[in-house]
């Protein structure tokens, strides 16, 4: 494949991947914070301690993290249908990434907030902190750092899982470096999507390691 | 006295264990009243119950039985909303200081002012003023990981005032200094006392913390407190054995039997150990006494310290003299204050009284 031919096709998806991701990122991010903290608030002892919520939260995301995500996709097919409508296209793809992203960043938000001292909780619950206070300017500034690298982190993730986006018509980097290069023995092809990969991997992974340690003050 | 700002009555808090029957009774129906305008101490051993005794007065832990009333309010069976302006109210102070590592020192102490919906610019003034209280004015911008332990307990400090509490509650603030830093931040707590007039609760397990400020004390053992008084009295005559082993571990004024016997074989004269206290006087009696029967005094041990702003600790002096005129100058001795005669390296008199409980395995410790 010439490149005349391969430079359009790698642009188009490129904007393809960066739409998934970005919108992953977006939603998994929030509900995954979301559900994070839910886990980490209710687990016994903490806050906003209760067995039971936290007995379903956990279970929740231990049944859905360790499904690889190309079973998952075809698993939570009607789930799709049922929200996006249909279970191919990009959008329905970006759902299936949104909700394992969800999952994936709720259990790495929820390490990150273990390892907060609880004294610094307990200090601002004396001075009279309420428990939605306490999250915002306790839980997640303190934990602000690690919770950046978890986010760059989960970065990596949603583009390794955008890859298989071909398998649903969602096109993407991966979709070119397989429909193009593997199933056609264009060996120069997929490389050239790797190495942008690899490219973009680095640049963000570097993006995150910056922002983490000013998020340090130390 | 003055009205009680804190009430404890049969006050209990029993943590459930894991396994069944492994509850935690880590206070245990204790029954005390913190009085408006004084330091308090409350006194133990790790593990003693004093940390979760202080939770129970800003119910950071609610009580499982009794109560606890604190300036007027019965915190007992109060919803987590009707307790958090009681706890704004109480300022209080972490061994580990705990400061907001992603805040500045200005932040830090901001932040129970923006709790209370302080104003932005009454907030800045505010920090300013509590800063300078504490000498810490040139750190504002700082972050708390650039501090010393002392200059971050100040700032723990300033940020429990912020409000004008009426209480402050200081749980283990100088068991992570050294003794100098230690010194210094129990002078700035006593400037709290005095000059904002603030109830203050030191709990520790330095029983220096407790001789140099307190007013009164209570030592806990066991959930349990087992003596409580003005902090003068239980040091100068402790009668529980937790409480004599604390104040043996502060004034290390009176000889151990293995100094004793190295003072015998030093000192042919006849040993004494004589008490240095407030209504026995100074030394000024020792030296009349001696001098009135012509016997000589060397000083060999000992020490005078204060206890509560007061003069305490004893002296072990070696007199040489007639047999009788040194028992003549006992009798003396005896009539003003507390002596303890030793005897001598031929006729040693071994008085348990006198002697310093060894530290160690005492029945009914915890450790």
């Amino acid at each position: 494949m010439s490149w005349d031919q391969l430079g359009p096709l790698l642009w188009q998806a490129a904007g393809e991947t960066a739409y998934m991701v970005l919108v992953t990122l977006v939603v998994g991010g929030f509900f995954g914070l979301t559900l994070g903290l839910g886990l980490y608030l209710t687990r016994p002892g903490n806050l906003l301690a209760n067995r039971a919520v936290f007995a379903v939260l956990n279970a929740a995301v231990n049944v859905v993290r360790p499904v690889p995500f190309i079973i998952f996709l075809a698993v939570l097919g009607p789930v799709t249908r049922a929200v996006i409508g249909r279970t191919i296209g990009i959008e329905a793809f970006t759902f299936a990434m949104c909700v394992m992203a969800t999952f994936v960043f709720a259990r790495l938000v929820e390490q990150n907030l273990v390892s907060i001292d609880p004294g610094v909780v307990e200090a601002a619950r004396a001075m009279g902190a309420s428990p939605l206070r306490i999250i915002r300017t306790v839980l997640v500034p303190e934990a602000l750092s690690p919770l950046v690298l978890g986010y760059t982190f989960l970065f990596v993730g949603v583009l390794d899982m955008s890859a298989i986006g071909g398998y649903l018509g969602a096109g993407g980097l991966g979709d070119v470096a397989i429909a193009y290069g593997y199933r056609q023995f264009d060996w120069a092809v997929t490389a050239t999507v790797v190495v942008i990969i690899i490219g973009i991997v680095q640049l963000v992974q570097l993006l995150g390691n910056s922002l983490a340690r000013r998020a340090l003050r130390r | 006295m003055t009205a009680p700002i804190i009430s404890f009555r049969g006050a209990t808090k029993v943590f459930p264990g894991r396994r069944r029957g492994g509850e935690v009774r880590a206070v245990d129906g204790v029954t005390l009243d913190v009085h408006a305008g004084e330091i308090f101490g409350v006194i133990g051993y790790s593990g003693a119950g004093k940390s979760t005794l202080v939770r129970l007065i800003n119910a950071l832990e609610p009580t499982t039985a009794g109560s606890v009333v604190v300036d007027g309010t019965d915190l007992t069976g109060l919803s987590e909303a009707r307790l958090r302006p009681v706890r704004a109210g109480i300022g209080m102070i972490f061994q580990q200081f705990n400061l907001l590592s992603s805040r500045t020192v200005a932040g830090n102490v901001a932040y129970p002012l923006e709790v209370a919906g302080w104003s932005r610019a009454r907030r800045a003034e505010r920090v300013r003023e509590l800063l300078d209280f504490v000498g810490i004015g040139d750190k504002a911008d700082v972050y708390p990981s650039k501090l010393s332990g002392g200059q971050k307990q100040r700032v723990g400090i300033a940020r429990a005032l912020a409000t004008n509490p009426k209480i402050l509650l200081a749980d283990e603030a100088t068991s992570a200094l050294d003794p100098e830093t230690t010194a210094d931040v129990l002078a700035l707590l006593r400037r709290v006392n005095r000059e904002l007039g603030i109830t203050v609760v030191v709990i520790t397990h330095e029983m220096d913390a407790v001789r140099s400020i307190c007013h009164r004390v209570a030592v806990m053992e066991h959930g349990k407190v087992v003596e409580l008084g003005d902090a003068y009295q239980v040091f100068s005559a402790p009668r529980h054995p937790v409480t004599r082993r604390f104040v043996a571990s502060a004034l290390k004024d009176r000889p151990s039997p293995a100094v004793l016997a190295r003072l015998r074989a030093r000192h042919p004269g006849r040993i004494v150990t004589v008490r240095v206290d407030e209504v026995a006087g100074s030394s000024t009696h020792l030296t009349h006494v001696l001098r009135e029967h012509g016997v000589d005094g060397t000083i060999v041990y000992g020490g005078i310290t204060e206890v509560a702003e007061r003069p305490f600790g004893s002296l072990t002096v070696e007199l040489v003299g007639s047999p009788d005129a040194v028992d003549a100058a006992l009798t003396g001795l005896r009539a003003v204050t507390d002596v303890v005669d030793h005897g001598t390296a031929a006729d040693p008199r071994d008085d348990a009284s006198a002697v310093v409980p060894v530290p160690g395995p005492v029945e009914g410790s915890d450790r």
